[in-house]
């Protein structure tokens, strides 16, 4: 059971727990506690002890039950254990110079009785063909076929060739039931290793498709992608809450504050034996993202602002714009409808129109001037193609001087910015920043860039 | 490895000795307990462990460590957890007043101290022997951790709301937990004599240090799923009407399920429950919900969401109640 347990945490590693080796030592002793006769309350007290979050807990009780369902089964008498070791441990010493043997324990293997030796055998079989080490489900098939020649499948086919150039009634009988076992014992071996997929594999998958979704083009995601993309920008911006979630208050050491030093100490007759120091308190981050919600950009908004609303409890403070031919408040309508149907109508509302960036700072200022102050960071998102109207560039350095900073992104990469009817090389002078954002791991660093800013 | 892992027997109190004597015990004080709760207090006691307890406002975590106290008849030490939160506050602190007061004492005996010496060396030599005076058990000012420690029989430990409080002070816990000491500079360490059950709450305002964590078994109790929270909710206020009950947990289970910011809690749905008795109502009608939102929803903007739907809320609360029966 020590062993089992073993491999249970290591199957929950590969899924992405962390369980340290003290939680393994600990989950030890909770079995000696509860010992292994209900398999709830095992569950139950294996979650308390290796589970530690919420995401961990719903993956150990997936994992549990698939992990210790095998276990119920591949658990067989111990005088069974030693008879199967032998039976699938020949072929594969003696596959080359004794293939009737090999073939032999095959069959009997196909055709035995006794679930817990079968089960035993596949087991061991995965094990030596390394069907813990699958990451992806394209390579099922290939590791249940490694599973079958650990078992002698090579020997039975040999001989299956030799009965079907027979040609007699006997022998077609024979390969026909030869056949019937290997596609029995395939079909077994293949769920044992989509079982080691689900467990060890899945993860890694995840994984792997999320970082390639997080580092494509927004602007070429597919529908799937983008159902993807949604959990790939919540962890994305969890974290970065997580990396942010200081304290926001610094100690000022060294700069004594004599009036509440004096007055925590009043009652030790004026002895300063607590002494206060000054703080300084940070300011809260404070962003007021302007959108371009023309055609081009579009999309690119739509995981911007997704990301910031993602992060509502560390920015609560989020003003948000868009604007084409000109600008809008769209922060009620994205904080009353459901996300994706307010993302769709501002687009919509706001969006149909060739874009003019002149207008849109006039109606910023002009309408909504009053939310930029020295706290603030104002988040541009366009391309800077104004269609040739005015850039009002005096305005965009009003902005520019009362803001704490101006970050621009730019989905265009940097080779065509100030080519055509771009402006960006005339906006670049006032901004505190101006980067190329095209993947969901470009915002994340954007963003992460303005929130220190503040830390 | 091997002090803190082999701990001299202690002896187990009836209510922890399996874990439907937890649910039972827990029952008796009134805290309808579900077999993951039950089964993290059992390991808690017998893995020496605490447990951090995680979830939503209004679940019923520190009830827990109340309700514990109560049906073990042990003590309950809290201390609630906020920003600023520091060892002299939540371990011990010096009594700077008394000290003061025994230093103007010395200062007028001194003389017979040093009676008789003549040079500085020999006066320091004798008033050596006292120089831990000042820095004694008599002048430690114990503090929930301190306190928790110094129990001779069982007690809980509630630390409450610890994402509250900042990230150096998981790590001043660390010691408390894992080993059930705390050590005082000036004296030493002291070990508790008999471990607390050691409860700590969060909000999940922010994340927990892993280590942490680590030293912690880990719940997350969630708002319960209607059967449960009926039963919850008969224990606190017995003349509920079945049918009121049944109508009210439905109601409340399905605005958890409509997209609001701040969702009623358990605690929430006793008040309503509380509310609505006094109102004399026995069973749920449109009217009625929307006069008395304000007592589930505390924001102002999800009462906004949430109006408009009472009637088909209600109808459908009713029905899923007519369903079940």
């Amino acid at each position: 059971m020590e062993r089992t347990l073993t491999q249970y945490i290591r199957a929950l590693r590969a899924a992405g727990a962390g369980v340290s080796t003290t939680e393994a030592i600990d989950a030890a002793r909770t079995l000696d506690v509860v010992g292994y006769a209900d398999r709830a309350v095992m569950k139950t007290a294996l979650g308390a002890v290796l589970a530690k979050s919420v995401e961990e807990k719903a993956l150990h009780g997936r994992l549990f039950d698939l992990y210790f369902h095998r276990d119920a089964v591949a658990e067989p008498p111990p005088q069974d254990a030693a008879d199967s070791q032998d039976s699938s441990s020949e072929p594969e010493g003696d596959a080359d110079n004794d293939g009737a043997d090999a073939a032999d324990a095959f069959m009997a293997l196909a055709e035995a009785q006794d679930a817990g030796r079968t089960a035993m055998a596949l087991e061991k079989a995965a094990q030596a063909a390394g069907a813990d080490g699958i990451r992806f489900a394209s390579q099922a098939s290939y590791f249940t076929r490694r599973m079958l020649e650990q078992m002698g499948v090579k020997a039975l086919e040999q001989r299956l060739i030799g009965k079907l150039g027979e040609h007699t009634p006997e022998a077609d009988a024979e390969a026909q039931r030869m056949m019937e076992a290997r596609a029995a014992l395939q079909s077994r071996a293949r769920a044992v290793v989509d079982q080691r997929f689900e467990m060890f594999g899945r993860a890694a998958t995840e994984a792997f498709l999320n970082q390639m979704v997080s580092e494509r083009q927004i602007g070429a995601l597919t529908r799937t992608d983008m159902e993807r993309m949604k959990h790939v920008v919540a962890r994305m911006a969890r974290r970065l809450a997580v990396k942010h979630a200081r304290r926001r208050k610094v100690r000022n050491r060294g700069q004594l504050d004599l009036r509440r030093t004096l007055r925590a100490n009043a009652g030790h007759d004026g002895v300063p034996f607590d002494v206060v120091w000054r703080t300084k308190r940070k300011d809260r981050p404070k962003i007021v993202a302007v959108c371009d919600v023309s055609g081009s950009v579009a999309q690119y908004v739509r995981f911007l602002l997704l990301f910031l609303f993602m992060l509502r409890e560390k920015v609560t403070d989020l003003e948000t714009f868009a604007f084409s031919n000109h600008l809008e408040d769209v922060g009620p309508m994205l904080q009353t409808r459901e996300f994706n149907a307010a993302m769709d109508r501002i687009v919509m509302q706001v969006g149909s129109a060739s874009t003019d960036y002149g207008v849109a700072l006039q109606d910023l200022e002009t309408k909504f001037g009053e939310v930029i102050d020295r706290r603030t960071t104002v988040l541009i998102l366009g391309d800077g193609r104004s269609n040739h109207a005015n850039p009002r560039l005096d305005l965009f350095q009003q902005i520019a001087d009362r803001a704490k900073r101006v970050v621009w992104l730019c989905p265009e990469p940097e080779g065509s910015w100030g080519t055509g009817d771009s402006c960006l090389l005339q906006y670049r002078p006032f901004c505190t920043h101006l980067s190329h954002c095209a993947t969901a791991g470009d915002i994340e660093r954007a963003i992460d860039d303005m929130l220190l800013a503040y830390d | 490895m091997t002090d803190p892992q082999t701990p001299p027997a202690i002896s187990t109190p009836e209510g922890l000795i399996s874990i439907e004597a937890v649910t039972a015990h827990l029952a008796s004080a009134g805290y309808i307990s579900t077999p993951e709760i039950s089964t993290a207090v059992f390991l808690a006691h017998h893995l020496r462990k605490p447990v951090l307890i995680e979830g939503p406002a209004g679940v019923g975590k520190t009830d827990l460590a109340r309700s514990l106290a109560l049906s073990m008849d042990m003590p309950l030490l809290r201390m609630q957890c906020y920003e600023g939160l520091d060892e002299s506050k939540a371990l011990y602190e010096w009594k700077y007043g008394k000290q003061l007061l025994y230093t103007q004492i010395l200062k007028e005996k001194i003389h017979l101290l040093i009676d008789g010496a003549d040079t500085l060396d020999t006066a320091l030599a004798k008033l050596t022997g006292f120089q831990d005076l000042f820095f004694s058990r008599d002048f430690l000012e114990p503090r929930p951790l301190l306190r928790a420690m110094e129990q001779t029989s069982g007690s809980v430990l509630l630390i409450d709301e610890i994402d509250k409080s900042d990230e150096e002070f998981e790590a001043l816990l660390l010691e408390v937990l894992s080993d059930y000491q705390v050590t005082v500079p000036e004296i030493g360490t002291i070990a508790a004599q008999y471990p607390p059950l050691v409860i700590l709450t969060s909000n999940n305002t922010r994340e927990l240090g892993d280590a942490l964590k680590r030293r912690c078994l880990h719940l997350h109790i969630d708002f319960p799923p209607a059967e449960l929270e009926a039963r919850i909710v008969r224990t606190r206020v017995p003349d509920v009407s079945d049918r009121l009950l049944a109508q009210l947990v439905a109601f409340i289970q399905r605005v958890r399920d409509e997209n609001i910011r701040k969702l009623p809690s358990i605690s929430e749905t006793i008040d309503w429950a509380r509310t609505l008795i006094l109102l004399h109502a026995d069973s749920l009608d449109p009217a009625l919900v929307r006069s008395t939102l304000n007592v589930i929803l505390k924001r102002q903007s999800d009462i906004a969401e949430i109006a408009p739907k009472v009637d088909a809320l209600v109808g459908a609360a009713v029905r899923d109640v007519a369903e079940t029966v």
